[in-house]
Parts: structure tokens; sequence; C-alpha cells
């Protein structure tokens, strides 16, 4: 460890509380519908496709309705994407000739991408087509990511509203999220990105002869547009195998702090808006100050584990004050690696700028807690933020069983039913995780896919349901994740972890929305200090601790205390 | 369900026009323009031969070059063909290929830095550490014939710094490295 490290976590860490503010003012005008420096630009696009598409964005929907909208697009995406990698041998910009993808990778991969998980049961130079890239992998990176960020608008509006029937329209929703944040915003990093060395072309391969004299076939393509909605739309499926570890996806140490900067910029900045639409901007800091808590503890201890070296490479004589350099980069080192792995987890990004399968056992176990946790640690785009409001409403719960009040947030009286629903938007995820883990570690088709021996073996396992149900897409990529099995056992997690919360946080959304604001009185759990925030980051842990110890045991922390080889 | 079917068919099929066509095209127009070395992978040439890309690694394996990384893509440096050994922190593989590597250095294991005995992310780091090359000057400078100053000062010169000294870590490109090493004394034997 150097101070140059800790100072890379502080300093970034800063930035992103820097960028929070800014963006959360940016977003909660647009979605208010309110003037911004695109709208004389981009104002006549939004009403080309609303008559386009016959939205009338003044008309509203029930939460049932905004439900149904989602639903029946994200099938819609999956028909489409499953269609085109599977034709993508016939349709054109297909230099490198590839066939059709399998039916069970094409099912997996397009479940993959609509529910923003973007989990790779396919490597991307070796099987994707230039068009399967661009207009199926890059176009659900963008309207994934606008999903997610439509669900949280429309569940802040629950509760910003008061006594209402509606929660917005998704469309509009949708719409505004593309055209004015995610595409602008892309547009500008992916030429940054360029600027920075990063290929952006439809030639398919560079042929080198290197200075010993081999062939070099460099797989090449429109790499930048997509490094750029993965990393802003927190989808993190990329354009080659090794991901964001690839040079050419993250040429250097620069390109990586945006990278990473691109990753928490709208989770951040949502936290900011739902203070700005509920009309106390101190509520937003109160929710991301729980976020920085918990994000700084776990980068830290990912940080200090991989400063040291494995027990593999003391085995083999290396020094034990040297780093687990296995599967980093040196451009980023122990400290941006470590950075890096926690934050693409914090977030559901999933991309990866090391191998998390060759981090040490406790270095490797905080992305999958993460993970675990429910990604609410800035979170996905979006779905971080619902996350995390489903999380606020169980704890004010617990406040109030504590002190014997009824609960509230916001003016909100917290009931039930509402409690019911935030429960099981919180189980959905666990109940996908830990029967699916359960299942393939009890048989034949899932110890099959296992690479290295003994606990780790399982925690590839675990992390795979994990990053599955958690939409999250990074691996511990010794999995082999290709067989029926786990296509298919993976996207059914993917689907539990998407709609299970989606529709539960949808719902609660239409119940608040519903209710009158009650005026705060003197036995209001208050609920924007540091005693809420610790609350509720207490909260986080004991829920994830609570459910998942007992799979930790089994995986991490029986390879961390075991000493041994397998 | 016509009032979702058609703003979801017609929304879906104008945003994959938007951007599944329209923006990669564009920053595939802007980048070629202002920036075409790196929008084409950034080819390094000699003689107006392609000799390999300035961000991607390749394999050295003479004494009178300098070593990258070990490398898990497919055999080595395969660029069509990313990616890590996945090998877990207390893998049996892991230490014996750790080993093997080692035998390739010569020396106690401890000294030699963790870097060359591990295999990178991406299986094509293009960079080792500035450690790693000083490591292997004395071979490098035997193997050309050259006075080890001359060879640590080259590996100096080439060596990046990290951004404001705290992005980035010190390195060094090992294919750019090893052509002004070809450049100062040309491989005894090459044409």
């Amino acid at each position: 460890m150097t101070l140059e490290g800790w100072m890379l976590i502080v300093g970034f860490t800063g930035l992103v509380a820097l960028l929070a503010r800014p963006v959360g003012l940016y977003l909660d005008a647009v979605y208010a519908g309110r003037a911004t420096w695109l709208r004389p630009v981009l104002g006549p696009v939004e009403s080309l496709l609303y008559g386009a598409a016959g939205v009338r964005p003044e008309q509203e929907q029930d939460w049932k309705g905004y439900a149904l909208a989602i639903v029946g697009f994200s099938l819609l995406c999956t028909l489409a994407l499953f269609a085109l990698l599977r034709l993508q041998g016939v349709l054109p910009l297909n230099p490198q000739g590839f066939a059709g993808v399998a039916p069970n990778i094409a099912m997996n991969t397009a479940v993959s991408f609509v529910t923003n998980t973007n989990w790779q049961a396919y490597a991307g130079e070796g099987a994707m087509s230039h068009l399967s890239q661009m207009a199926g992998l890059t176009v659900q990176n963008f309207v994934s990511a606008a999903v997610g960020m439509a669900v949280a608008v429309a569940f802040a509006r629950g509760f910003s509203r008061r006594s209402a029937q509606t929660i917005g329209n998704f469309w509009v929703d949708m719409t505004r999220s593309i055209l004015y944040i995610l595409l602008p915003v892309s547009l500008v990093l992916a030429v940054l990105f360029v600027a920075l060395g990063m290929p952006q072309t439809l030639a398919s391969s560079l042929q080198a002869t290197t200075l010993e004299g081999q062939a070099q076939d460099i797989a090449i393509g429109p790499v930048a547009s997509q490094v750029a909605i993965k990393m802003l739309g927190t989808n993190g499926g990329g354009f080659f195998n090794a991901n964001a570890a690839h040079p050419f996806e993250n040429t250097g140490p620069l390109v990586n702090l945006v990278q990473m900067l691109s990753i928490f910029a709208i989770g951040a900045g949502m936290t900011i808006m739902f203070g700005r639409m509920v009309g106390s901007e101190r509520h937003g800091w109160a929710l991301l100050a729980a976020m920085g808590a918990l994000f700084l503890i776990g980068t830290g201890v990912a940080y200090w584990a991989e400063a040291q070296a494995t027990p593999a490479l003391i085995a083999a004589g290396v020094d034990p004050g040297a780093a687990n350099m296995e599967g980093k980069e040196v451009r980023f080192g122990v400290s941006a690696s470590a950075l890096f792995a926690a934050v693409t987890t914090a977030a559901s990004c999933g991309a990866v700028n090391a191998m998390h399968d060759s981090f040490s056992a406790l270095g490797g176990m905080i992305p999958l807690v993460n993970i675990l946790a429910g990604e609410v640690i800035v979170g996905g785009v979006g779905a971080g933020f619902y996350g995390i409001l489903v999380f606020a409403i169980l704890a004010v719960f617990v406040a109030g069983l504590m002190v014997g009040r009824t609960p509230a947030y916001l003016g909100k009286k917290i009931e039930a039913r509402d409690v019911k629903l935030a429960v099981l938007a919180i189980l959905a995820a666990p109940l996908a995780i830990l029967l699916g883990t359960a299942f393939a570690a009890a048989t034949e088709v899932g110890r099959a896919g296992v690479l290295n021996a003994g606990p780790h073996g399982f925690s590839e396992i675990l992390y795979a349901f994990a990053s599955a149900a958690g939409n999250n897409g990074s691996a511990f990529a010794g999995l082999t994740a290709t067989s029926d099995f786990y296509t298919y056992a993976q996207a059914a997690a993917m689907l539990a972890g998407r709609f299970l919360i989606i529709i539960p946080a949808l719902a609660i959304a239409g119940n608040l929305a519903a209710k009158p604001t009650a005026p705060a009185s003197a036995g209001t759990f208050p609920t924007s200090g540091p005693l809420f925030v610790g609350l509720l980051a207490f909260i986080i842990l004991i829920v994830g601790a609570l459910t998942f110890f007992p799979a930790l045991a089994l995986g991490p922390l029986a390879e961390a205390t075991a000493g041994v080889l397998y | 369900m016509l009032q979702v079917l058609r703003p979801a068919l017609v929304l879906l099929a104008l945003f994959t026009v938007l951007t599944g066509i329209m923006y990669p095209l564009t920053v595939k127009g802007i980048g070629q323009v202002l920036f075409p070395t790196a929008a084409n992978g950034s080819a390094i040439l000699r003689d107006g031969r392609v000799v390999g890309s300035a961000l991607i690694g390749q394999a050295f394996t003479g004494d009178d070059y300098f070593w990258g990384r070990p490398s898990a893509a497919g055999n080595g440096y395969n660029a069509r063909s990313s990616g890590g050994s996945n090998l877990g922190p207390s893998s049996q593989a892991l230490a014996d290929r750790v080993r093997e590597t080692a035998e390739r250095y010569g020396g106690p294991v401890a000294d030699i830095p963790v870097e060359l005995l591990t295999a990178s992310a991406s299986g094509l780091d293009p960079h080792i550490s500035p450690v790693a090359a000083r490591f292997q000057a004395p071979r490098v400078a035997t193997a050309r014939a050259l006075p080890a100053a001359q060879v640590l000062a080259l590996i100096d010169a080439h060596t990046e710094a990290p951004i404001g000294g705290i992005v980035g870590e010190a390195r060094v490109n090992v294919l750019r490295l090893n052509l002004a090493l070809d450049e100062l004394a040309p491989r005894s034997g090459a044409p």
C-alpha cells in the first residue's frame, strides 16, 4: 500500500461528491421537463419521437400502467436482440464472418443486456459481429439504463407527490433519459476516449508482424462508442473478452479514472435529484453519505488485501510483501484495480479492469459483498437509487419499531403494505442467488463449470449467481457459464433480480403517491441526519450479513483461513 | 396491449437507428478525421511495416529483448483472444506456473519483480514497471554488447510517470523500449 494509492481512492470519492450536485440538478430539470441548454436542439427530436410512437407526453400512467409498459417494452427488446444475434451471420457489418450466436447463448445474452446485467457468456472479439455490437448490444446499453433511470424517477415521484393517482409516463421518462442524458454524454465521452487512444472503426483487424517475426492479428472495431455507454449506463458489457482490462477498452490511467467517474456519475446525481424533488436536498445528501461510508470501507479492505502476495504466489517463492499482480494490469496497479473492482460492483456495472477470480480471498470477497448488499452503494443507474430507497423504507420501519411510533419518511406514512412490498423487493435477489448457488453446488451440471478447486470453486458459483441476480455482470471468470444449465439458470436469476424489484418498487411508488403528506412533528424520526445515515448503512449491512454469511463462510472466508493450496 | 405495443415498437426501432447506427458512426466519423491513428488501433510502423500496436503487448523470447508479462491470451499475446488466467489465490496450478516462469529468469524467485511472474488481466498488457525493466537490463545489455548504463538510460527515457504522481503507475511500454533498443544497437544476425 502506498500513500499515492490511498490518495487515489479518497480523491476519487471526493470527485464523485463534487459531481453529484451538478448532475443531480441537471437530472431534476430534465425529468421535470424544464428548459435545459440541450432543449433547443433536442426538443424537436423529442416531439418527433412522441409523434411517431403515438405517445401523449402529458398523459401519465398509474403504477400498473407504468409497470406494464416496462414489462412489454423489455419483452420486445429481448425478442429483438435474440433475433439479431441468431441472424448476425446473414446480416451486414460482419467482417469477421461470424455465424449466428448459439440459441442458449443468444437467449442468455438478450436477457442479460435487456436487464442491464451484461453478463457475458461469450467472448466479444470471438463471437459478435459489428452489427450485433452496435445495433444490438449498444442499443440495449442505452435503453436498459434508461428503463432503470425511469423507474428511479417514478419511485421518487411517489414521495414528492401528494394524493396523486399517477407516477409519470414511462415512454417520456425513458426517452428523456436517452435523449438529454445518456446520448449526449456518451458522445462526448466516446470522442474523448478516441482522443486518448481507443479504436473506433468498422474494420475488424490490424495485421502486424512482431519484432520477433510472428504474425499478430489484432482485433479492433467500434470500441469507443460502446465503452462510453457501458460505463455511463452501468451496463458493463465489454467489446472484448477482457473487458476494461483490455488495453483498447481502457487505454490508460486517465481513461480509467474517467470510466470510474462515469460509472458513478448518474447514480450519485440521482440522490441529489431526489432531494430536490422532495424539497429537501439534505435528504439526498444523507443517502449519498450512507453510500459513501460503505464504499470507503469496502474499497479500503480490497486495497489492503490486494497489496499482499496470495498463498499461491508465496508458495512459489514470491516475496510476501509483493502485490497480488495476477490478473492485474501494470498501468493500473493495485490501487486503481481494487478501486475499480469496488466501483463496478457497488454500482451494478460489472465492467472489470482486473480479473476478480484472481483476487485474494478477502480482496475478492469485497466485490462479492458489494453485489450481495444489493448494489445500493451508489448502485446502477436508477436501480441503485430505487434499491437504497427500499432500504430507507425498511430503516424507518425498524426505527419506528424501536421507538414505538408510526414510521414516516418525507411525510409519507410507511404502512404494512409498503413494508411488505419493500421486503419482497429486498428478498427477491437473495432468493435467486442462494437457491441458484445451492442447486449448482449440489449438482454435476453446476460443478462442471468450475475452474478452481476447493472453496474458491464455490466462490465462483456464488459470484456468478450474485452477479446475475444483482444485474451486475462481472464474474469470477474462471467459471465456464456456456452450458445449458448456466445460461438458463443465470437468465432466470437476471429476470428475477430485475423485475421482482422493479414491480414492487413501482407498487410502493403508486401507493405512496396516493397518500397525503403529513408535516413533520416533534415525534418524527429525523431522516436527514447522521443518526439516519448510520442506521441506513447498518440495516444494509445487517440484512446482507444475515442473509449471506453462511454462503460467504463456505467460500471466501473458508479460503482465507484455510491457508492451503488446492 | 396496443397502447404498449405501438410505442414499444416505434421507440425501439428509432432508438436502434439513433443509438445503434447514428451514434457509433458519428463517433467513427469524428475519430477517423481528428485522431486517425488511435481510431485505427495505434499501429506502430517501422520501415513502412506494421510491427504492432502501441497499446497491445507482444511476445518476446530472445535474450536481447526485454520480456513482457506472462500472458493467458490464447497461447500468449493472442490479440483475438484476450483474457486472464483466472487462477485463484490458493491455486496449486498458479503456484506451479509461477515457479516455471521464474526459471526463465534464474536466481531466487523472491528477487524477481512480481509482475514478471504473474499473468495480466487482458493477456495483452503492453507494460512492465521500470523496476522490472531494470531487472532485465544486465541480460539485455550483455546480449546486445551494450554498456549497462546506456540500457538503463534507455529505460529511464521510456518510463511514463503517473499523472500528478497519483493517477496510474510508473510503467515502460515493452514494444517501444525494444524498438528503441533495435535503433540503438541492431540485433546481431538481423537484416
